[in-house]
């Protein structure tokens, strides 16, 4: 194996009620994988088990490995988890207003990331070497000003900068773009592109932003209810959804509409389509049906799916759903 | 930032323009006439003219009041009905006194306050912290002179190790002086200290739920240095706040703790004013007690703009 | 909100009961006449027939600190009151007003905040004499700030809500919207700063009677007995520690009482104490 991220039969809980039951998930040397589904579905709680900052009465369980790490990340102590965390493990979280401190000079919280971890041999030269990071964000010259003097854009571009300060192996991005403005979103995106790229580091991407996914990763595993109910290519998985739930979640973004382009304009303005959703709203944590977690909601559901859907196909490309689109409907 | 020391400039001086108003109304107006009431209803008319001659309380209100200011200002607080001596320099010297025992009790209650408020903020949720909690509100309950009686029936009866009472100047003997201070200081820095922490608490539980405090642990920051370095600035800002509108207390407090230890400082010759019913030392010493309250929260105003980059630009 | 058990709510009340109810209590029955000298028994042990001891003058020492709590909580319901009558309509008048009347108000608020409650009582007895009245009154104009404050952003927020706007925008007068709607809005905060300023009168009350400014003998109070007691220090330091322990248990109770009806009414500030 060479994967740079395995995790294995993780699950995460609060008192007894599992918010992440059995996720399975690996990401390559400098793959790009995506993490989608509603808010609730336990994506976020996923990432920050990896690295280890669940909040305080939120519990762990399962095995997660890291490359170039040779212990176990759950369970193990503040002091080790301290020094692969911004070393080999870097995260750019969804809120990019509050992520910085605000009385702190945005190049010395760069630089500091550095030094934490001794990369650099002196504070000058990690000061230099943010400079050339915030430069590589395209933000010349802020290595003095503070956090309010920038948008909330140019701070998520120093989060990302600061992140990549130690050339992780895996950089995970938490909906890094969900608070910003639509116009910004895609420079943000494509730098972070970049930025893993130039360093060979494998990517983790969340976020519920399907056209997102769809520009960014090539691989894709999609959560409901804590749990991963299809995963695989992101082509396979968009244009041939198994599980009814990314069907589902597939028919109500506006993604084909996106991509087909001005063909489908005409038939949009003559009769404004209506975009299907799902029905019923995600359920709160801990209510989730037993069996398969999308059965109160799913159309094709039966008596079967009470019982848990078992993994079909390999580790990286399949789906669990007793009755899948596009096989012969039960 | 220009603007800001501006504008704060002008409230001080408005406050301290407002409160000399009301400290002369209340003292030298309200009462009727300060020297029938500092020579007894049984003083003779001819007396009681006498020293309202004597001092000018014959002149009309504003003059007085602006004399009695203008006097102030280059450091004349005028003389007292009773004994007729100058009272600036008894104001000196009592506040050195009372300023040695309240500057040490903010010390004591910043460094007890500090750590304690912390520990409590970062393990709210385990006994020790909920202990430490539970003492601090026990701390709050316990008024400045009752800690200074149980310290004295613990540290000078008991054990003996240090006096019950009194003062001795630093410079005429400082190992006097010290083992006089550590008491009364106690008293006030540990009960003031016990208020602080309940304000530390609160203030690190913000920090710690911050955003920017995960982005530190996230870069490879154990738990206490990430609070150390990113935390503590902003944290501070609240507690500084508070540590200021708390002065008035404190000195306040520091005016009975003064009256348990046998303490020359400013709260004695308050209460010496009040029994005297010399009225211009009362007024006099109301004055400098208000000014430094108001001087000392202008400073902490200031010093928001040190720790908090945010303030620094005009919007 | 969660009904589980708010421990701060329980004990403060229950203290804050047992020292009304030892109060009333002092009315009808004490173990002796809390004034009456006796100077046979002077400084007495305690013992079967005087539990907690007797003074200097032979008096008996639970006799005065139950008369003491009436004392206490009388100085505390007076200065309350004041605070709460003059704090509470300055705080939602603040609230009400435009901008700079309302600055103006808030900043000579802030002023006040420079004349703590013992120094104000001090300025009041060195004008009008040291007696309880003018105690209770010094201590109540000294809450006022207080009060004025936590009002005011209380009424903020609810001057913010829509069925005050839809009030305002059908042309309702000031007055009503204040007394039908922010009013009731801001009760919770009047009682939890009540109880807070109540433990506040407390202490301001004992230091005064401590320092000889407050209640004028021979009616008991808390803050005279610990004065009293101190030229006892090495002979019968029980005399300071009684009365001692009932001014901090009944402060604590306030405070406690103050923090549990907080945490009752908003839940949210529950860690946050």
């Amino acid at each position: 194996m060479s994967d740079v991220l395995t995790v294995q039969g993780l699950t995460v809980s609060v008192r007894d009620v599992a918010l992440v039951s059995d996720v399975e998930l690996t990401v390559g040397p400098g793959e790009r994988v995506g993490l989608i589904g509603e808010s609730g579905s336990g994506k976020s709680l996923t990432a920050l088990s990896v690295l280890g900052l669940l909040p305080e009465d939120v519990l762990a369980a399962g095995s997660v490995r890291l490359s170039g790490v040779d212990h176990e990340l759950i369970g193990a102590d503040e002091r080790r988890m301290s020094r692969v965390r911004g070393r080999h493990l870097a995260m750019v979280f969804q809120e990019p207003m509050t992520a910085l401190n605000p009385t702190m000079r945005v190049g010395d919280q760069v630089a500091e990331a550095m030094l934490i971890h001794r990369t650099r041999s002196s504070r000058r030269a990690a000061r230099i070497a943010a400079a050339e990071l915030l430069e590589l964000v395209q933000l010349p010259g802020v290595m003095r000003t503070y956090p309010h003097q920038l948008s909330g854009g140019q701070r998520q571009r120093v989060v990302l900068a600061l992140a990549l300060a130690n050339d992780p192996a895996l950089l995970i991005c938490d909906e890094p773009t969900t608070a910003l403005d639509v116009t910004v979103q895609a420079m943000v995106l494509d730098l972070i592109m970049r930025g893993v790229a130039a360093r060979e580091s494998a990517l983790l991407f969340i976020t519920h932003d399907l056209a997102v996914v769809a520009t960014v990763c090539q691989r894709v595993l999609v959560m409901y209810g804590g749990r991963v109910v299809e995963s695989g290519p992101v082509t396979e998985v968009f244009t041939r959804p198994r599980h009814r739930y990314t069907e589902g979640l597939i028919a109500a973004s506006d993604l084909e509409s996106a991509d087909s382009g001005p063909a489908d304009v005409g038939l949009a303005t003559s009769a404004p389509r209506r975009l299907p959703t799902i029905p019923g709203n995600v359920p709160p944590a801990g209510q989730f049906p037993d069996g398969c977690v999308f059965r109160n909601r799913c159309a094709h559901a039966t008596e079967t799916c009470a019982t848990l859907p078992p993994w079909t196909g390999t580790p990286t490309q399949g789906f669990a759903c007793h009755h899948p689109a596009g096989a012969s409907d039960a | 930032m220009l603007l800001r020391l501006i504008e704060r400039t002008a409230v001080l001086l408005v406050s301290l323009a407002v409160s000399s108003v009301l400290v002369f109304g209340f003292l030298a107006v309200l009462p009727g006439d300060p020297a029938r009431v500092a020579l007894g209803v049984n003083a003779s008319d001819e007396a009681v003219a006498e020293l309202r001659r004597q001092f000018g309380l014959d002149r009309p209100l504003t003059t007085q009041y602006f004399d009695w200011l203008g006097g102030m200002l280059q450091g004349d607080f005028g003389l007292s009905y009773i004994s007729k001596a100058p009272i600036g320099p008894q104001i000196t010297d009592r506040f050195q006194v009372t300023l040695w025992l309240v500057v040490t009790s903010v010390v004591i209650a910043l460094v007890v306050a500090a750590p304690a408020g912390t520990v409590m903020a970062a393990r709210h949720r385990q006994l020790s912290g909920l202990a430490l909690s539970a003492l601090s509100q026990v701390g709050v309950a316990v008024p400045a002179f009752l800690a200074g009686i149980l310290l004295i029936m613990v540290f000078a009866v008991k054990l003996g190790w240090l006096p019950a009472n009194g003062w001795t100047p630093p410079a005429q003997d400082p190992g006097m002086f010290l083992r006089q201070l550590v008491l009364p200081a106690l008293s006030l820095g540990l009960v003031q200290g016990a208020v602080l922490t309940r304000y530390v608490r609160s203030a690190v539980l913000d920090v710690l739920r911050e955003d920017y405090l995960r982005t530190a642990r996230a870069k490879g920051l154990r738990p206490f240095p990430a609070l150390w370095r990113h935390g503590l600035r902003n944290a501070a800002v609240p507690v500084v706040t508070v540590l200021g509108l708390q002065l008035a207390t404190l000195l306040i407090g520091a005016v009975v703790v003064e009256r348990v230890f046998v303490i020359p400082g400013l709260g004695s010759l308050l209460l010496d004013g009040v029994s005297n019913r010399d009225l211009l030392v009362v007024q006099d010493v109301v004055m400098v007690l208000v000014v430094a309250v108001l001087v000392v929260n202008f400073l902490v105003d200031l010093l928001y703009v040190a720790l908090d980059p945010r303030l620094r630009v005009t919007r | 909100m969660n009904r589980r058990l708010n421990p701060s709510l329980i004990v403060g009340g229950f203290i804050v009961g047992l020292i009304v109810l030892i109060a009333l209590l002092s009315f009808i029955w004490t173990p002796y006449d809390a004034t009456l000298v006796d100077s046979s028994i002077r400084l007495a042990k305690p013992s079967w027939s005087h539990w907690f001891g007797t003074d200097k003058f032979g008096r008996d020492i639970l006799s005065q600190l139950m008369v003491g709590a009436r004392t206490t909580l009388f100085v505390g319901l007076v200065a309350v009151g004041v605070a709460a009558v003059i704090g509470v309509p300055v705080g939602i008048l603040a609230a009400m007003t435009p901008r700079w009347p309302s600055e103006v108000i808030m900043r000579s608020n802030d002023l006040l905040l420079a004349f703590p409650a013992l120094l104000l009582a001090i300025m009041f007895g060195a004008v009008f004499g040291a007696s309880t009245l003018t105690a209770m009154i010094a201590i109540g104009i000294a809450t006022v700030p207080s009060f004025a404050r936590v009002i005011r952003s209380g009424a903020l927020q609810v001057m913010r809500t829509e069925y005050v706007l839809a009030a305002r925008a059908a042309g309702r007068r000031p007055v009503p919207i204040a007394v039908r709607h922010v009013l009731p809005n801001v009760v919770s905060l009047i009682t939890v700063q009540a109880s807070v300023s109540f433990a506040i009168a407390v202490l301001a009350e004992a230091a005064l009677s401590f320092l000889g400014y407050g209640t004028a003998p021979p009616t008991p109070s808390w803050g005279r007995m610990l004065q009293e007691s101190q030229e006892f220090l090495f002979s019968a330091p029980r005399l300071a520690v009684f009365p001692g322990l009932a001014i901090a248990v009944a402060v604590l109770g306030f405070n406690l009482l103050g923090d549990g009806l907080r945490d009752r009414f908003d839940p949210r500030l529950e860690d946050r104490r």
